[in-house]
């Protein structure tokens, strides 16, 4: 096992999973998937700048945002017919927010392994948050300082 | 005990087998009908969680269908157990529907067939068509009766193919369904499904290439016999008596073809290749050709 430390609310996110059984898992992701914010006004009328994530199997766009103070926000937006989806985005907006750069290029690549999720939602699913998560990552190194 | 067809379609009556279908209407006003148990198969393992037809039980490929180590279906001890728990028992009619114009929902049909389920339907139109017609959804859990479902031996003999039978079969009618890109070996992968690919890209040789969606109809329903006659008889050759091998990328697009040819053109000998481009395309030493062209059999 990798022992990075893991910023606090993934920290915290993958604690929430793991503490639960395998069909609860899927209710709390489900709930996940239900508080995934709307993207930004500018974002929203202007989907062309946001990127399509190809890993996953239904459309889904992400945005990140690293400000002057090399903040990071992540946006995200899902079909509501793409439930799991929205809800890989929605774990990955809620605890990347708030990072520094650094601390986001930081956060395991195999984070999404992590959570316990694997067998209830197969690995296939899965690795469309990982390909959401390397995207991420794509960003924050090409917007810091851009 | 089984429940009657639905007989109120003309569009079905036209079909060699019109009780595989049925309509949001005739579902809705059975819902609740003993002996009839509806079944929801989606490729978002979430999305019957946000609303169901009242009383349908999940059915997950990837969790329940698959077996969780070797790529394969469970076995009969595992669907007679997951079949128990769904509250299916052998004789039920089972009406399954689904998202993405009822892909995994065929899918399922296809897997419960393997194991000799006999009066497996699709709902015509899926999970859209049943919203879009504003029918009711729920979120209220559903608690099947456990059954005592049998142990029924899966039979891969009849509907399945695997890459022998299809080295074997070479010279026989195949039908890839998979989108132009992929056929041609453009993209080894669907667009939108870039971690399910293969080594090689292109098809096997002679396939024809019919993209699944050809049969979908824009009330995502199935095309009448007509349409479906001109595609894929006149279209891809196909005649009465051929042997006839589909396939896709893992299996469950081709299923979707799989059911138009058995169940509503009426071939009998039609096999659904399910390792289908991610095992052929990764495969030492079989013969692939690239390009639009179906190409040729290789000499032996």
């Amino acid at each position: 096992m990798s022992e990075t430390v893991l910023p606090a609310r993934l920290a915290e996110i993958r604690e929430e999973f793991l503490e639960l059984d395998e069909p609860d898992r899927l209710q709390l992701l489900l709930e996940f998937s239900q508080e995934l914010p709307e993207v930004p006004a500018q974002y929203a009328d202007h989907p062309e700048m946001c990127e399509r994530v190809a890993e996953c199997q239904s459309p889904v766009y992400i945005v990140i945002d690293v400000d002057d103070d090399d903040r990071v926000a992540m946006h995200a937006t899902a079909p509501a017919e793409a439930p799991t989806t929205r809800g890989f985005a929605s774990i990955l907006a809620q605890g990347l927010t708030g990072l520094t750069a650094d601390e986001v290029l930081a956060v395991p690549d195999d984070f999404p392994q992590s959570i316990g999720l694997t067998r209830a939602v197969s690995p296939l699913r899965i690795a469309g948050m990982t390909g959401m998560l390397m995207r991420a990552k794509r960003q924050v190194r090409a917007k810091r300082g851009a | 005990m089984t429940v009657e067809f639905d007989t109120t379609s003309p569009k079905f009556a036209a079909y060699s087998e019109p009780g595989r279908l049925v309509t949001g209407e005739w579902l809705q006003e059975r819902l609740g009908t003993p002996g009839l148990v509806v079944v929801e198969s989606d490729e978002d393992v979430l999305l019957y969680e946000t609303g169901h037809i009242p009383g349908a039980v999940k059915v997950d490929w990837h969790t329940e269908l698959n077996d969780p180590v070797v790529r394969d279906y469970v076995d009969g001890e595992g669907f007679a157990k997951l079949l128990s728990r769904k509250g299916i028992s052998r004789d039920d009619t089972v009406v399954i529907y689904g998202d993405k114009n009822n892909w995994w929902a065929a899918y399922a049909l296809w897997v419960f067939s393997l194991f000799g389920h006999e009066d497996v339907r699709l709902l015509d139109g899926g999970r859209d068509k049943w919203i879009s017609e504003g029918r009711p959804l729920t979120t209220d859990a559903t608690t099947p009766e456990p059954t005592d479902y049998p142990v029924v031996e899966r039979d891969d003999s009849v509907l399945r193919a695997y890459k022998e039978d299809v080295l074997a079969h070479l010279g026989n009618p195949l039908i890839d369904v998979r989108s132009p890109e992929e056929y041609s070996g453009e993209r080894t992968s669907a667009p939108a499904y870039p971690e399910e690919g293969a080594l090689r890209a292109g098809h096997i040789p002679t396939a024809q290439s019919v993209p699944w969606a050809k049969a979908v109809a824009e009330d995502g329903g199935f095309k009448s016999r007509e349409e479906l006659d001109a595609i894929y008889r006149e279209g891809a050759g196909l005649k009465d008596g051929d042997s006839v091998v589909a396939y896709c990328r893992i299996g469950e697009r081709s299923s979707h073809t799989w059911f138009v040819l058995k169940h509503l053109l009426g071939f009998d000998d039609v096999r659904n290749y399910d390792g289908s481009w991610t095992e052929w395309g990764s495969a030492v030493r079989v013969p692939i050709v690239s390009g639009a062209e179906p190409g040729e059999v290789p000499g032996r």
